[in-house]
């Protein structure tokens, strides 16, 4: 852990002040993920800007019907809220998905977010790796690639975004809010993770010294067709290989809308509106839901050990548009 | 007569540990304690051309950074650096010279005043390598393959017998697979650590994690040329080890080489990362060819191994030799081999070679089962081993038999139908699998001292370990039954290299080696107290025969007269003295010699397997274990139950990975490598057999630190096999295996 500054915000106002013209300060809320980044030398902020005082720990309604989530929610917080576990039980499954009790009491909504790759490569100081050292190279790609990437990976990084909550919130088509030096801005989620190309060093679209403020849901949550179905290597704290979170709006047994993102897979959670297309107006099939996911992992290729990702991505589709109409997760 | 022995007593050092009074090695504190923080190679092989420190020195708080360059040199020659369990070879020497042997190898160590100094300080360290091709890939040097130089333990592999290969080739019913099986690290919670205090006289005291305190403390005497009485090792307390504390590892060497130089009192300690830099369970291939006749008996057996060693020590482990002992089998032939790769010394990790020649063998031995059309418990008991064909002499004891009745019957294996995929639970795959364990059972030359005080105390010691066993309780309710005394008024001291010589903690022999110290001088204690009493003027014990008179809750009573009695207390008190003490030796009997003295196990498993996704859970886990007389119920149970989760991991999660390009092991925390969290864990149930044994110890107790481990992973391979139809042979079976 290299030696760094302590700054303590008392608004959002401050906050971003504060981190204004040093590129290389951090926010830092739960820490879950940045503490141990910087114990391993894998990030090395100037500065940290303490925001846990900031006043973003509320879930609020809004006036077109969504909520909205302060960015300090802590994801225990989010899971458990009545208003998400009624309206949007695909973000509470999704959350209670990843990591463990401890974590989600300290994780806020915010930092989910912003969580690093868990690519061995990355977590490796000693090792070569353009997402940490730009530049340096890619060990993954011909090395040990079992979790990674299989879509819109780059000759530079085939890294995936780790995070359960954000394919929730991909699905869910959420808005970001972020306040910057240039003022207030909203990003849409598909929007804010973005691939690899060749800045992989970049995960998300956030500019320099922008801070995220709040996560707003639309009014639609999908609350009686919808499911996060997780494909782990343990039954509990294992980052997904494959992750599917599947929202349905059914109307007489049609599909009317749907919605549908892949975690595990990409750089960013990954979503195709192409594939939701093939869904919409449609009933419920096998053969279809097959199709949606042949349709998924049609530009997908693996690097050798990652290869069963695409077989597995394809059966995982089928099961969780099959737990989606049934009405969410089995048992 | 008060019986301690076989009851099921609570842990006796429970509230030191749940209340945080049971320091371990990295809690002791000292007056101006520093830190050291361990620099390691980022290069599997290769010569350190310049280590460039400055930056890292000029920080305020930054004492030194030791290299090969400044460390002093420390003694010369193999021999002064082998351990007590070192294998043949040549052992690795921290900051002796440039030469780097394996990825993470440690090159320096900075010390400073607080750790998180001595660590941003390592990070400015610059260090120039030439590096030197490597070689880590078991499989794609097999061809370098070669017989190893016997080992202390075990001590070499077995004759073959029979003509197995031509018995093979004859033989109606065959099987002939490969197994793989990856590396595992032995993760225990506790990471390696430890404090040296520098005390007023110059003394060092050491506390250490270690599974040996007397073996790392002659180490250090003799690497660095002290006076026996110089240095002393402690370890009252140790989080875990597994065989990772068996030899003494880096960071003790470096935390004394920079507290002499310093002279200051320092602290090591390994992050979980540097916890994949020391020894390893080695990654091992393996074929299995079994032949037998259509009635199932056994025609044939091959077993070859290949397993993975460093380049400068040849470790090898019991793994062929299994197929020759655990069942009657006339034509066997054993191959066991090594390779010399660019890893740090492989070392034993709970039931070294058992582990994987065991998964091997009751694998195959399932594999044979289907083959012949029998069922694989039938198949055991057809071919059951009532004498040790290896050796040609009996077992000691041997209640296999027992283990797989009672277990099939709790488990209901009558039930199974042998079809694969042909039993569910709605759209799950159930397999039903089962499988047989064995591990050696040994006693150890051990001493113990005990002391008996005026006040009817008594206090036992020797220089053993509680690695989380339960020797501290175990080795107490040992002592008190041979005096009669209440748990209350008996201690036991361990972990202080000062004691009563005891081996290391591990091979499942404490419980064999030091309980027989211990029973011992408590009986000399006894003998020596009936003496005193009844000589005593008017004593009321007089002229009884031993036999006649019970010792209980601190009292020397007649049997035949509860009246006529003296209270420990009594009897010191007349006659003058203030204590008894004494200090007792014991050895194996000559009648080790004529009998093979082994644990035995039988696991049962059941899985449910999703048969599109491939996820695999463990539901049911029956185990029964024959390992002689249980001294403590309750942490032996605790100790199988633990063994089992071992086994789970070893079946479907554990893996360290090696990036064979870069010559490391990139799975090097706790979220990549794997082992197995409460939700992976099922009702798991122990039944421990009674078995008699008078001949492996004075106490009749086997050993059962590693029995449980080695019959678990098989079995749940085979419930795999039995769920899917598909049979995986390497560890550990995945999802993506199983698609």
């Amino acid at each position: 852990m290299n030696r760094f500054g302590y700054t303590r915000a008392g608004d959002v106002a401050e906050a971003v002040h504060a981190a204004a013209g040093d590129d290389a300060a951090q926010f830092i809320a739960g820490g879950t993920n940045l503490v141990d980044l910087m114990k391993e030398r894998i990030a090395a902020p100037s500065r940290l800007i303490d925001i846990t005082r900031l006043p973003l720990r509320a879930v609020k309604s809004l006036p077109d019907g969504g909520l909205e989530i302060g960015a300090l929610v802590s994801n225990s917080d989010v899971a458990y809220h009545p208003e998400v576990a009624s309206r949007y039980p695909l973000l509470s499954q999704a959350i209670l998905a990843g990591a463990s009790p401890q974590l989600r009491n300290m994780a806020s909504t915010g930092g989910n977010l912003l969580q690093r790759t868990r690519c061995y490569y990355f977590y490796d100081a000693a090792l070569p790796c353009n997402k940490r050292a730009p530049g340096s190279g890619c060990p993954a790609r011909d090395g040990v690639n079992r979790i990674h990437a299989i879509l819109g990976a780059s000759e530079h990084c085939i890294a995936v975004h780790p995070s359960d909550m954000c394919v929730a919130l991909a699905a869910l088509a959420a808005t970001v809010h972020v306040t910057g030096p240039a003022g207030a801005r909203a990003i849409e989620f598909a929007e804010f993770h973005r691939l690899p190309g060749d800045a992989p060093e970049r995960d998300t679209t956030l500019q320099p010294g922008e801070l995220v403020t709040a996560v707003a849901l639309p009014r639609e949550g999908f609350a009686a067709h919808s499911t996060y179905l997780k494909v782990r290597d343990r039954h509990s704290y294992a980052f997904a290989l494959v992750s599917v979170a599947v929202g349905l709006r059914m109307v007489d047994g049609t599909i009317a809308e749907a919605r549908l993102a892949l975690g595990g897979v990409a750089h960013k959670p990954w979503r195709d509106p192409t594939a939701e297309a093939l869904l919409r107006g449609q009933r419920p099939d096998d053969a279809l839901f097959a199709a949606v996911g042949e349709h998924l992992v049609r530009d997908a290729r693996g690097c050798g050990h990652n290869d069963f990702k695409i077989a597995l991505v394809r059966r995982a589709v089928v099961r969780a548009l099959q737990q989606a109409v049934a009405g969410g997760p089995r048992a | 007569m008060t019986t301690h022995v076989g009851e099921r007593v609570s842990r006796v050092d429970g509230r030191a540990k749940v209340t945080g009074k049971a320091r371990y090695a990295a809690e002791h504190a000292a007056p101006d304690l520093v830190h050291g923080f361990v620099i390691g190679s980022a290069v599997a092989r290769g010569t350190i051309t310049r280590i460039d420190a400055s930056q890292a020195l000029a920080l305020p708080g930054v004492l030194q950074v030791f290299t090969h360059e400044n460390a002093p040199r420390l003694a010369r020659g193999d021999k002064r650096w082998r351990d007590e369990l070192a294998p043949p070879g040549s052992p690795f020497r921290p900051l002796q010279d440039a030469e780097i042997r394996w990825s993470g190898q440690p090159i320096a160590l900075v010390v400073a005043d607080s750790l998180e100094l001595a660590r941003h300080a390592a990070s400015l360290v610059r260090v120039e390598v030439a590096p030197a091709p490597h070689e880590t890939d078991l499989e794609a040097h097999r061809e370098r393959a070669y017989k190893p130089p016997p080992h202390e333990r075990p001590s070499v592999t077995p004759p073959s017998r029979g003509s197995a290969d031509k018995a093979f080739a004859r033989a109606p019913v065959r099987v002939q697979a490969e197994y793989r099986v990856p590396v595992e690290h032995h993760n225990p919670m506790e990471p390696f650590a430890t404090t040296v205090v520098v005390d007023e006289d110059g003394t060092l005291t050491v506390y250490d994690k270690t599974q040996g305190v007397q073996n790392v403390q002659s180490y250090l005497t003799t690497i660095f040329g002290a006076e026996a009485g110089e240095i002393r090792v402690l370890a009252p307390f140790v989080g875990g080890a597994f065989g990772s504390g068996l030899r003494p590892q880096y960071q003790v060497v470096l935390a004394v080489l920079a507290a002499r130089q310093l002279q200051r009192s320092v602290r090591v300690a390994l992050t979980r990362q540097q916890m994949f830099t020391i020894g390893h369970r080695p990654t091992t291939w393996q074929r299995l060819s079994l032949a037998a006749t259509r009635d199932g008996a056994l025609a044939a057996a091959i077993h070859e191994a290949v397993a993975e060693t460093s380049r400068f020590e040849d470790y090898s482990e019991t793994v062929v030799d299994w197929t020759g002992l655990m069942y009657r089998c006339d034509n066997v032939r054993f191959a066991h081999e090594v390779v010399a790769l660019d890893l740090f010394t492989p070392m034993d990790m709970r039931a070294p070679g058992a582990m994987w020649g065991v998964y091997a063998l009751e694998c195959a031995m399932d594999e044979l089962a289907v083959a012949l059309a029998v069922d694989p418990l039938e198949l055991r008991l057809i071919n059951y081993a009532e004498h040790d064909g290896n050796e040609k002499r009996p077992y000691s004891s041997k209640e296999l038999r027992a283990c797989y009745h009672q277990a099939a019957e709790r488990f209901g294996w009558s039930q199974r139908d042998p079809e694969p995929r042909s039993m569910r639970d709605g759209d799950l795959l159930v397999g039903w699998g089962m499988a047989t364990g064995a591990w050696e059972s040994t006693q150890r030359k051990a001493s113990a001292r005990a002391v008996l005080t005026a006040d009817g105390r008594l206090a036992v010691a020797s220089a053993t370990e509680d690695i989380g066993t339960g020797t501290y309780t175990a080795m107490t309710q040992i002592a008190a039954d041979a005096l009669g005394l209440p748990l209350e008024r008996v201690t036991f001291k361990l972990g202080d290299s000062a004691l009563a010589s005891a081996p290391v903690e591990g091979g499942s022999f404490t419980v064999a080696s030091v309980g027989s110290a211990v029973d011992a001088v408590c009986r000399e204690l006894r003998s020596k107290l009936l003496k005193l009493a009844q000589q005593l003027e008017g004593s009321p014990l007089a002229r009884l025969r031993p036999e006649d008179v019970e010792f209980i809750g601190g009292l020397l009573r007649a049997r035949a007269d509860p009246s006529r009695a003296l209270t420990f207390a009594e009897v010191l008190h007349r006659a003058g003295i203030d204590h008894l003490a004494d200090e007792v030796t014991t050895r194996p009997s000559k009648a080790h010699e004529k009998y093979s003295r082994y644990t035995h196990s039988a696991a049962f498993a059941e899985v449910k397997v999703d048969p599109e996704l491939g996820t695999i859970r463990v539901t049911r886990v029956v185990t029964a274990i024959a390992g002689g007389r249980v001294i403590n119920p309750k942490t032996a149970e605790s100790q199988v139950i633990g063994s089992v989760v071992w086994g789970i991991g070893a079946a479907l999660q554990e893996h360290s990975v090696i990036d064979h390009a870069l010559g490391r092991f990139i799975t090097h925390n706790l979220a990549d490598y794997h082992v197995p969290v409460h939700a992976d864990v099922p009702d798991i149930e122990v039944i421990l057999v009674e078995e008699r044994d008078e001949i492996v110890n004075a106490l009749g107790a086997k050993g059962l630190g590693e029995i449980g481990v080695v019959a678990v992973a098989p079995a749940i391979a085979n419930a795999v096999w039995h769920a899917t139809g598909k049979r995986i042979r390497e560890l550990p079976i995945t999802l993506d295996k199983l698609l």
